[in-house]
């Protein structure tokens, strides 16, 4: 079976939980960039692969899969080794509740071209992110307080791990915000960066 | 008393999603109308403030519509909507997230109100970001539809309990011209005929089928 084909974007947060998953899973896949910047997803070539014009897209036997989420689930599916999502029914719905949270509740308001559409205007722009941002995360932080462990749910590793690390990585690194007000978040992050899956997957060690 | 109850409300297509998910599989719950979700009070049940939450056995709370719907599919699995085929179901998950995350929370009125105060460019705004994925809609449907009656293959998925409250909105809230998204349209049609989608709709709630 060929290996699975990951269309790529270092710093793309969408991209980069599913690296953190097949990551994870030691599941080897050839990465095809996608430059974000460049407007590489606009191309003809990635359009043939993908129509919708989304990063990531995860091609398998000949097949498309797009959606970070519906990616995730996919995996953690037809790589059923090291899972992803707990045992017990609850708990796995929890995972996608956080999951759900960044993914549809932060990660698409401040999204640069979101952002963009606003305002012209860098600062307002900036603002609106902060806003939506800190909206996800103070929510994401009292809802954490109930089902963290060592990581997000519980103490093993999760889909909503792969969701918070690159949310959490935006809102420290390019966006500089204060995270004082979110210590469960931080000490959850804390303890993921030492998963060597955080490193592999991390935008800096990717071949863009 | 019901094992589950859903706080919700008539207009919120999150909650209408899963409304089509409950009569669909045939499970009862006790609907709970809450008339502002962005309060201290409800936020001590949901504390990113929002529809629709669900309780089970009066002990567990579960938010996001997609989280529920997974968890209802997992613990009431027949009638499915899920296909068995791992790629269709990554089709159904594709088609829900891109209306999940691509679609709703842009369009949403009070993102709307933050771009602008002025009704006009509030409507420009949701009109752009509806059209915007309904164009990307319209073309995986184009693969995934058989039958342009259901999003993936022949069959009820979630995906459908997303597209109808979706294009509701655009429809009857947003008077979007549906003219370019044929497939969109008939499948809305024809699952609009169901009395199990038809009895969640906002202006029938509480839903007739409890």
């Amino acid at each position: 079976m060929a290996k699975p084909i990951l269309y790529s974007f270092s710093h793309s947060s969408c991209t980069w939980r599913v690296r953190l998953a097949l990551n994870y899973k030691d599941i080897a896949y050839e990465t095809r960039v996608v430059n974000l910047s460049r407007g590489e997803t606009r191309d003809p070539e990635f359009l043939k692969v993908n129509p919708a014009g989304h990063i990531p897209a995860l091609v398998v036997n000949g097949k498309v899969l797009a959606q970070s989420m519906a990616i995730l689930e996919y995996i953690e599916e037809a790589y059923p080794e090291k899972p992803l999502l707990p045992k017990d029914l609850i708990q796995r719905a929890k995972v996608r509740e956080i999951c759900e949270l960044i993914v549809s509740g932060i990660q698409p308001l401040q999204h640069r071209q979101v952002a963009g559409k606003y305002s012209d205007d860098k600062q307002k722009q900036l603002e609106w992110q902060d806003f939506y941002i800190h909206r996800g995360l103070t929510a994401l932080e009292r809802i954490l307080t109930d089902c963290s462990g060592k990581y997000a749910v519980g103490d093993d590793f999760t889909l909503a791990d792969c969701c918070l690390i690159p949310q959490v990585f935006n809102a420290e690194h390019r966006f500089k915000m204060d995270m004082s007000g979110f210590p469960r978040i931080n000490e959850i992050n804390k303890n993921l960066s030492e998963l060597p899956a955080f490193k592999t997957a991390h935008p800096d060690a990717q071949i863009d | 008393m019901s094992k589950y109850v859903m706080y919700e409300f008539p207009i919120s297509s999150c909650s209408w999603r899963l409304r089509i998910a409950f009569a669909y599989k045939g499970i009862q719950y006790e609907s709970r109308e809450i008339e502002d979700s962005d309060t201290p009070e409800f936020r001590k049940i949901n504390p990113a403030g929002h529809v629709p939450v669900l309780e089970i056995d009066s002990q567990h709370t579960i938010a996001e519509s997609i989280a529920i719907l997974e968890y209802l599919e997992e613990v009431h699995w027949e009638p499915p909507l899920l296909p068995q085929d791992p790629f269709q179901r990554a089709k159904v998950r594709e088609i829900c997230e891109l209306i999940a995350s691509g679609i709703q929370p842009l369009q949403h009125p009070y993102v709307a109100q933050k771009y602008s105060d002025d009704p006009k460019k509030q409507a420009e705004w949701t009109s752009y970001y509806i059209n915007k994925g309904f164009r990307a809609l319209e073309g995986i449907l184009e693969e995934t539809s058989s039958d342009k009656t259901r999003c993936v293959g022949k069959s009820m998925s979630m995906a459908d309990c997303c597209l109808v409250p979706q294009v509701y909105n655009a429809v009857e809230r947003f008077h979007i011209d549906m003219t370019p998204y044929p497939i969109i349209q008939n499948i809305y049609t024809e699952l609009m005929i169901l009395p199990i989608v038809n009895a969640g709709r906002p202006d029938n709630f509480p839903s007739e089928s409890e």
